[in-house]
């Protein structure tokens, strides 16, 4: 055998950025994980962002039964009524379309002037006789008495897209912490890994710093794709600044590290670590305000949503991006969410089995 | 402290465990025993105080127990491996090995006994242990998506000096392999990966836990070579096994360990010759009626120095070939039974184990 040759540590070989080196690696030779952490909150933003667009006022149908000089008058008074279409039709064409709901409302020239048919519990009925009474009137010489003018306002930043990206993003946030660091150690561990690395001299603090950094790494790609995409396709602001977004964003992710450490410091399957991930992310993808407001419950359970991390975090990023709130704003949710970093790794570092 | 204690059990004459098998073959006489002990203590204390001689032994092991619930692992366990041996703990599976051999490795914390390592204990020396031993687990399924290189690289960082990492992949043989994934690899070339990260870091001290498990004829040739160069090179070795072929081949002394405890310890060629036999002489007589043969009349044909009986098969331990045969086929002649099979081998480990427990190694 020859000789070994011995040698130093030259700054690459520093064993906590192998370690991260290793994270990255491990990280984006799995095609999977590249697409749950990066496509799938886009493609699922892109999706909201298209079922709850904001549609341009719609034209109501209207029915008009023709075959009457009356009914005649009637179609020629309403062709230019604005936001209204009108169908001439038969007697009998009129009360099929009218239960099919292909017009809202059906004018019947009477003798003594005009009869409405319409289904005055649907809104799209209320809004035709609205239109159609307006028109009919105007045109037999209707003079209103108050003069209104009108200016159409569709702000950016209140729609549902602008309320939805931070709420994705925060979700995100949580489950690359949650899940990135919770499978990857139980994995390890279940693999017997984390026991071969404790009988090296690594320094174990710098495993868990790893976790950390690579997060840190891959969260502002996160933040950045993410954002991009929104303020791209959706024209999604971000009001405040940008520092107090990823710092946000990086106390989150630390945060949601911890409790990812906390949720794998025993477990040794992968389905006992999948269980208390969901029992653990289910309740605040629910409760903290991701898809809708938080508001919406009832106002006893309001002080436990708004302790929980998600919440906190979520309510941090919609303030700093869609009305600009300074530090001062997000103060109290910072608080919280360093409470949980605390509280989730002091915990965690003591329950942690290393083999 | 240590130094008193060692002093008062030397001229106490209480026997010692902790001195090395040359003092002890010298400590005979009570007297010259007694000097010999004082002069044990001096040097342990020398020793302790970071003037770490050759002699201190690789590592040092008394009265170890470990318990599961009710399973006891380890029983009270005592070895002592000297620096740049290569020891072997053979046994059958659920022996005890890898509970011991992990406590060694300062990874399982035992009920009590005393564990030093390198003349140092786990709970004072821990980091300074790491950067000084070598280690292999039974199981570990390294990172499929690094590379052979990438791997290596990573252990070696954790040491603050260690050996080139080119180098210690072309030792291991997996130079071709360098920069293939760890998930392609084959079984064997997957344990000699775990071999270069265990050797990485210039370990003094290799402790490989069932290195060859699992592994087909040739990749176990392999990592055979492999382990006799490193012994070599003047590293201590501790390795567990339960093929005695491999305890034969590899170790310098060999302890056979069976329900957590030492039941005999000594070089290979020691245990083999403690059987006073160098030959097993097996046979069968498949038309005999029940009883019609018994271990005492066959243990003392001429040449046979012990016979036993195991589902219808004999086995006879035998000092001279030519004399026992023809005795036993004397002795089967005169009770007019008829030989199936006769096979005779040289005596090995595995016939020190069944001479010593009764059961096989592989079916223990």
């Amino acid at each position: 055998m020859r000789e070994p040759t011995v040698t130093n540590q030259p700054w690459h070989r520093h064993s906590l950025a192998q370690l991260t080196l290793v994270r990255f690696r491990e990280f984006i030779r799995e095609p999977e994980a590249i697409f749950w952490t990066f496509m799938f909150p886009i493609i699922l933003a892109m999706g909201l962002g298209v079922a709850f667009r904001n549609k341009p006022a719609d034209v109501v149908t209207v029915g008009v039964v023709r075959g009457t000089p009356a009914g005649d008058s009637l179609v020629a008074r309403l062709a230019h009524a604005p936001g209204l279409r009108v169908d001439a039709m038969d007697d009998s064409g009129a009360a099929r379309a009218l239960r099919t709901s292909d017009v809202a409302l059906v004018a019947v020239a009477a003798p003594s002037g005009v009869e409405y048919r319409y289904d005055d519990t649907r809104p799209e009925g209320r809004s035709a006789r609205a239109l159609i009474d307006d028109a009919l009137q105007r045109a037999a010489g209707r003079v209103d008495p108050v003069k209104v003018s009108e200016r159409k306002v569709q702000e950016k930043g209140s729609r549902y897209i602008d309320f939805v990206i931070p709420g994705l993003l925060g979700m995100n946030i949580m489950g690359g912490g949650i899940w990135g660091l919770g499978f990857s150690i139980v994995e390890a561990r279940r693999r017997n890994l984390l026991k071969r690395l404790v009988s090296t001299p690594m320094r174990r603090h710098q495993y868990l710093m790893s976790f950390l950094l690579s997060r840190f790494f891959f969260l502002v790609l996160e933040i950045g794709v993410l954002l991009g995409c929104a303020a791209l396709f959706f024209g999604v602001p971000v009001r405040g600044s940008v520092l107090q977004l990823v710092t946000v964003a990086l106390l989150a992710a630390l945060s949601f590290g911890g409790m990812g450490l906390l949720i794998a410091s025993r477990a040794r399957t992968m389905e006992g670590v999948s269980g208390l991930m969901n029992l653990v992310m289910m309740p605040m993808w629910v409760l903290s305000g991701v898809f809708f407001s938080s508001n919406n419950f009832p106002k006893v359970a309001q002080p436990f949503i708004q302790a929980l991390p998600l919440t906190a975090t979520i309510n941090a990023l919609r303030a700093t991006m869609l009305q600009g709130a300074g530090w001062g704003a997000v103060a109290p949710s910072l608080a919280i969410i360093a409470a949980w970093l605390v509280v989730s790794f002091t915990i965690a570092l003591r329950l942690f089995k290393w083999r | 402290m240590i130094f008193w204690r060692a002093v008062w059990i030397g001229l106490t004459g209480r026997r010692i465990r902790w001195c090395d098998e040359k003092w002890k073959s010298f400590a005979a006489p009570r007297t010259t025993g007694r000097i010999f002990v004082v002069l044990n203590a001096v040097k342990d204390l020398l020793s302790s105080q970071g003037a770490i001689m050759n002699s201190t032994p690789a590592l040092r092991v008394e009265g170890l127990r470990k318990a599961y619930g009710d399973v006891v692992a380890v029983d009270g366990l005592d070895l002592t491996v000297g620096a740049g041996e290569c020891f072997g703990l053979l046994g059958p599976n659920g022996a005890g090995k890898t509970t011991t051999i992990e406590i060694c490795e300062g990874l399982t914390e035992p009920d009590s006994g005393i564990v030093e390592v390198l003349g140092r204990r786990w709970d004072s020396d821990e980091h300074a242990l790491r950067e000084r031993l070598g280690v292999q687990l039974q199981e570990t399924q390294l990172s499929e998506k690094l590379t052979v290189d990438e791997t290596v690289n990573l252990f070696r960082s954790f040491y603050s000096r260690g050996r080139d990492v080119n180098e210690v992949i072309d030792v291991v043989q997996l130079g071709e392999k360098r920069s293939a994934r760890v998930g392609k690899l084959s079984g064997g070339q997957k344990q000699r990966l775990a071999l270069a990260c265990a050797i990485v870091g210039d370990p003094e001290l290799l402790f490989l836990d069932e290195p060859t498990t699992g592994l087909d004829p040739q990749s176990r040739r392999q990592l055979w070579d492999l382990i006799i160069e490193l012994r070599a090179s003047g590293r201590s070795v501790v390795l567990t096994t339960h093929y005695m072929d491999e305890a034969e081949k590899l170790c310098d002394r060999v302890a056979i360990v069976d329900h957590g405890r030492v039941i005999a310890l000594g070089s290979p060629r020691e245990l083999i010759a403690s059987l006073g036999a160098e030959h097993v002489v097996e046979f069968t007589t498949p038309d005999a009626p029940a009883n019609s043969l018994d271990a005492s009349t066959l243990g003392q044909l001429d040449g046979v120095t012990a016979a036993r009986e195991k589902a219808g098969r004999w086995t006879l331990e035998v000092s001279e070939l030519a004399r026992a045969v023809p005795a036993l086929l004397a002795a089967l002649t005169a009770r007019h039974l008829v030989l199936g099979e006769l096979a005779t081998h040289s005596a090995t480990l595995e016939d020190v184990f069944v001479s010593l427990t009764g059961r096989q190694l592989r079916d223990a």
